[in-house]
This record gives C-alpha cells, structure tokens and sequence, in this order.
C-alpha cells in the first residue's frame, strides 16, 4: 500500500525549485494514437481489421499478417506482471530525480507485452489492471496499477506525475459570476483542492450566488487585461490548476445581427481572454510544474461542442468556440508540462438555451466532469449526451458531421 | 486690458482656479447595465503596446477600447430617438461655441443621502432659484447628488428591479428645456435620468426632451461639490467623433479663487 501524500509544506525560499524537465516526447506518427487514447481515458490499442491481433507498440503493419488497416480499439484492461526492474540510477534527466521507478514486462490479456510503468501496489508477479496515460511530455505510456484500488493508491509520486487531482492544490476558478463557476470551485474544494479563487468581474453588477461564494472571491475579467495581469502579479505564484469558466454562449449566425459587438464580445471571453490569461500565468505556472507533489500541474478550458461544428441556432458563438479550443491546443505545446484539458460541453443549462429542448449540461454535470477529468490526468473530456454524441459523429467523419448539422 | 486677456492674467495669478469634473477612465468603472437582449456599451479596456522593451524600447503607449457612453461622457441630441433629425446634432457638427457654458448647480446631495430614488422636480428648482435667482438662458444645470464619492456596488446601486439613482422626473425637464433654455444638464451617476426612469412617461425623460430640444447631456461627473451653485464655468468639449452620438471627456470647471 503507498505511503499517503505528505501533506503540504511551505516551500523553502532559499532553495532553488526543481526544474519542470519531461520524459522522452518523440514518439512515431503511429505512436500518437497512444497519446490520443490516453487523453480521453481509453484502453485501446491498434487492432488489425484482417486477423484481429493486437498491436503494441503501435506500428504501420500488423505483426501477425502485414495487414495495413489498425483502427484503435478498446481491449480488455487485464495484464499478468512477468517481471520487473526498479530503476535507482537513471541517465534520464527527467527520470533521474524521480527514482526509485518502477517499471516491468507485462503480459496483456488482449495478446501483446509491453514494457510498462508499474505502480508500487501491483503484487510482483501478480495480475495489474492497464492503463493508458499521458506523462508529463503529454505522451501516451502505459501504466500497470493494482487489480483493484488500493488506499492512497492515487498519492503514488508516479501516478501523480501522470495525474493532475485538485487535492491539496490551489486553483482559479475564473468565472464566478456564473453558477458553472460557483460550481465548479465547490466541487474542487469537496476533492480537497487546498485553496480555490473564484474570479469575480463587475462586481458591481449583482449576481446570482453572490452571497454565498465557495472559496476565495478575487477581482478578475478576462476581458480586461489590466485585471488580468494585477491577478497574475498578486496571486501567480500560487496558483497550481487553472480552471477557465468563463462562457460567453449566445444565439444567432451571421446574418440574425446587424453588427459585431455581440460577436466581439464572444471572441473577447471564448478566444482573447484565455489568451491574455495563459500570457500573464502561463510562464510561471510552467515553472513551477515539477514543484514537489503539489506542482502546478493544469489548465482547463471548456468549449462548445459547436467548436467541431456549427448548429445553425448558435453558429456566431460556434466560431468563437472554434478559436478558443484553437488556442487550447497550440497551449498544449506552449504550456507544457502543464496538462491542457479541454471540457467539451453541449447546450447548457442557462438562460440563452431556454429554445432548447433537455438534456442540457447542468452546473453540477460539469464541475464532476472536470474534477474526473483532473484527477485521470486526462486531456479531453465531453460532457453530456449532446456533445457525446456531436463527438462520435464527428470522430466518424466531420464533413458528414458539418452537414448534418447545418441541416 | 481686453476681457480675454484679463481672464488669462486672472488665470496665471491663480485667481481663477481650474476643478476636474472627471471621473478616470478605468476598466472598473460601472457602465450602464441594459436588459441582456438589448446591444451592451463596452466598458474600458486598455492593451499595452510598448512599455520600454522588445516592442519598443524607448517609449510606452496603449491602445484603447471602450463606447461613446463610457466614464465621465458628454451626450450629443442624435444619442435619443427624439432628437435623431435635428441640424448638427452629433459630436462633430455641434458648434464648438457650446463647449465652455456657465453652469448652475442645484444640491440635492443631503436628499440623495436620504433616499437613492430621489426625484428633482419642479418644486426643487424653483426652491433653488428663490435662494440663488433664475437659472439664465444657455446655463448648464448640473445636479449635485455627490455621488461620485460613491464607488463600485454603492455607485451603480442595482437591484433586482434595477437602478436606484437620483435624476429629475419629466416635468423638471421640461421646465428646464422650456422655460429655463438650458443648454444642458449633468449629472454624478450613470444617466442623466434617474436609475427607474424607464417606468416614467415618457421614460427617460431627461435624454427625451433634452435631446429632443438639441440640448445636452454630461454624466458620471465628480467634484461638483466644489463648484459654486452659480459662476463656474464649464469646458466640455467632446472627442470631434464624425457622427458620434457622445464621447468620454475631460469636463473642466473654471471657478473664481
Ligand atoms: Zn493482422
């Protein structure tokens, strides 16, 4: 059983922070698709679409009859520990602060073994339930856990480097305004996040909410960037997960307006604000991503599933969308190591979706899919039946997809 | 000595003093809050350029962004549908000739104290014009609430049924338009109508008849508890806006030292 997480100790001023290295990131064309199923918590592999053998590591032609079509597939999550070897010395720079690491053969009950990390609880010789996961270079890499959960299972150093749980870290919800927000910093403080700030714009407009905000009420718009960066300058420093909520939906396409302040104002939270916040926090909060167990360790933004795909009724806020899930992964790149993790949702439960029929997503349905989607340490997550759907169909084809739903 | 001159003489010699009546154009700053359904005034906002360094090295400026009706504003007669046909109605076409008028100020700060909703009326006026005399024809009227000491939830005091600010009821207005021939009339809050005067008839009445008249409007003023209820003249040019319906503007107050 691993030790539990220590608990949090105020950093030494003196000393210099661990510097936020990453594993190995090359990885072959085929070998992204790991990394593509990881991001969303899958268990898949290729398998190949004429004899049915699984692959691994991922490759162009199937090991067992060179055929060339190896869609991804999700396969049994059993595996057998065949042996093992726990590195004390690594030539890694990434590797090497973090030893001792445990890694071993595993045999997949799906027909491939691997070469995987092992977590500390996995019995030696004994059976492991897989996974895949993305490490701090954001690549998919396999990890062995216990068959079944076991007590602090996720306060492991490993498979906290591969995870991202609010527990014990302090977070900026940026839209407290809306009760996506306000819900959002009360189920991160249930998760046991140590401090959350809830951003608050206008505070001189009254809100729904307002008398009785979870967390710590901080002044902030998006829109504004002196605001924007007065909180950077008094709380960056602190801040180990961000967690953008600011959603400016609307409806109306191109034509339904006269003009572009609506659609400015659209741009100005979907796509500007983001951007003017990862500009003032971001090279900081990359900084201190490998700062003990509590590094800063996320970013997320959430998105219209209209980003994929206009529907007509929502088609101006669709580009806006679009912009902003964009900027969401060239930030992958810009912020790495920290985790981008982009929360897909469907019409919301709100005023500007009363011509809409249910299910909608609702404060509660959201704030559980990102705190989920956090402590996986997952780069993707789509909430809702509306956008699961939208997402299957457009992973199938997204011209059909862009078709069907300008019809 | 002409009259010119013996005012910039007066001016050097400090015998004239110069009163900001400016609020500072900040993000902050509450703009006016309309239905969600209705087009919104954006408020403030200001992006660096340069400031010194890689994007130029010797010098710091700023792009700015906000509405025509944003901070302290000047409100040409084209910003209200009753005054859309006049001649020169807009920031650009009004005759410079207008922007310095003296102005009468009527303090109304210990009522507004007392009761946000407080209404200027006739009544108020006329009780103003027994102490301190008629209010002349090309006057500013300004109406002192000293609200500008106010800041954020306390300056816009929204509720759920919306503003509660002072301002003048229909009557007052038309008072001032008709019978007085004011050039304008100012305010310390937001409108110059009061905050629940969308339920009055006509609603709006002050930018109603003020504007319909080819008069004036300033907002979001400060400092008008240092003016005189009499003599102060005020400098209110708005930005030359080809087809402005208003503009944010430095107000300024001459007042005798
Ligand atoms: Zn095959």
């Amino acid at each position: 059983m691993s030790p539990p997480l220590p608990p949090r100790r105020k950093a030494d001023p003196l000393a210099l922070p661990r510097q936020a290295l990453m594993p190995q990131g090359g990885r072959s064309r085929a070998a992204l698709g790991l990394a593509a199923m990881a991001a969303q918590g899958r268990f898949a592999l290729q398998i190949c679409a004429a004899c049915g053998a699984a692959q691994y590591p991922p490759r162009d032609v199937c090991h067992e009859c060179l055929g060339t079509e190896l869609p991804w597939r999700d396969v049994p999550t059993g595996a057998a520990l065949l042996g093992e070897t726990t590195v004390h010395l690594s030539g890694d720079t990434y590797f090497r602060v973090r030893t001792p690491w445990r890694t071993g053969l595993v045999a997949l009950d799906c027909g491939p073994s691997a070469v995987a990390h092992v977590h500390p609880d996995v019995a030696p010789a004994g059976r492991a339930r897989m996974s895949l996961r993305l490490d701090r270079s954001g690549q998919g890499v396999l990890l062995a856990l216990p068959e079944r959960d076991s007590p602090n299972m996720m306060d492991d150093p490993m498979i906290r480097e591969m995870t991202c749980d609010p527990r014990g870290r302090r977070i900026l919800v940026t839209d407290g305004r809306s009760a996506f927000g306000q819900e959002a910093a009360r189920s991160l403080l249930a998760a046991g996040a140590a401090q959350v700030f809830l951003g608050i714009a206008d505070g001189w407009k009254p809100f729904k909410g307002q008398d009785n905000l979870p967390g710590d009420a901080v002044q902030l718009d998006l829109t504004d960037a002196t605001s924007v960066s007065e909180l950077a300058a008094e709380f960056g420093g602190r801040i180990d997960i961000v967690v953008n909520t600011a959603l400016h939906i609307r409806p109306g396409g191109p034509l339904d307006r006269r003009d572009l302040v609506s659609a400015r104002e659209e741009m100005e939270v979907a796509y500007f604000g983001p951007l003017r916040l990862a500009q003032a926090l971001g090279p900081t909060l990359r900084a201190r991503a490998a700062d003990g167990p509590y590094g800063a360790c996320a970013w997320v933004n959430i998105h219209g599933i209209d980003a994929l795909a206009p529907a007509p009724g929502f088609a101006l806020t669709a580009a806006a969308q679009a912009a902003g899930l964009s900027l969401s992964q060239s930030l992958r790149t810009s912020l790495a190591p920290i985790r981008v993790l982009t929360a897909f949702v469907g019409p919301l439960e709100d005023e500007w979706h009363q011509a809409i029929p249910p299910p909608k997503v609702t404060p509660t349905a959201l704030a559980a899919a990102i705190v989920r989607g956090l402590r996986e340490g997952l780069e993707e997550i789509t909430v809702g039946d509306i956008a699961m759907d939208v997402m299957r169909r457009w992973r199938d084809n997204p011209s059909t997809l862009a078709r069907e739903r300008a019809g | 000595m002409s009259t010119l001159a013996a005012f910039a003489a007066d001016l050097l010699a400090g015998k004239i003093k110069v009163i900001d009546l400016t609020q500072t154009l900040s993000p902050e700053f509450p703009t006016i809050a309309l239905p969600p359904m209705f087009g919104q005034c954006a408020p403030f906002r200001l992006e660096e350029i340069s400031r010194y360094d890689e994007r130029g090295p010797a010098w710091y400026w700023n792009n700015f962004s906000c509405g025509e009706h944003t901070g302290t504003h000047f409100d040409a007669p084209i910003h209200w549908v009753s005054g859309k046909d006049l001649p020169n109605n807009t920031t650009d076409t009004i005759d410079a000739q207008n922007f310095i008028a003296p102005a009468c100020v009527i303090d109304c700060s210990v009522q507004s104290a007392e009761n946000p909703d407080f209404i200027l009326t006739v009544d108020v006026i006329k009780a103003w014009e027994a102490k301190h005399g008629q209010i002349p024809a090309g006057n500013w009227v300004f109406l002192r609430t000293d609200w500008s000491k106010r800041s954020g939830a306390d300056y816009a005091n929204v509720k759920e049924d919306g503003a509660h600010t002072p301002g003048p009821d229909p009557d007052a207005v038309k008072f001032l338009v008709e019978e007085r021939d004011v050039i304008g009339f100012g305010v310390e809050t937001i409108g110059t109508d009061a905050g629940q005067a969308h339920g009055f008839t006509p609603p709006y009445p002050a930018h109603f008849f003020m504007h319909g008249k080819g008069r004036f409007g300033l907002q979001c003023m400060a400092n008008l508890d240092k003016l005189p209820p009499t003599g102060a003249l005020i400098v209110s040019p708005p930005l030359k806006i080809k087809g402005g319906s208003g503009s944010p503007l430095r107000v300024l107050a001459l007042v005798g030292a």
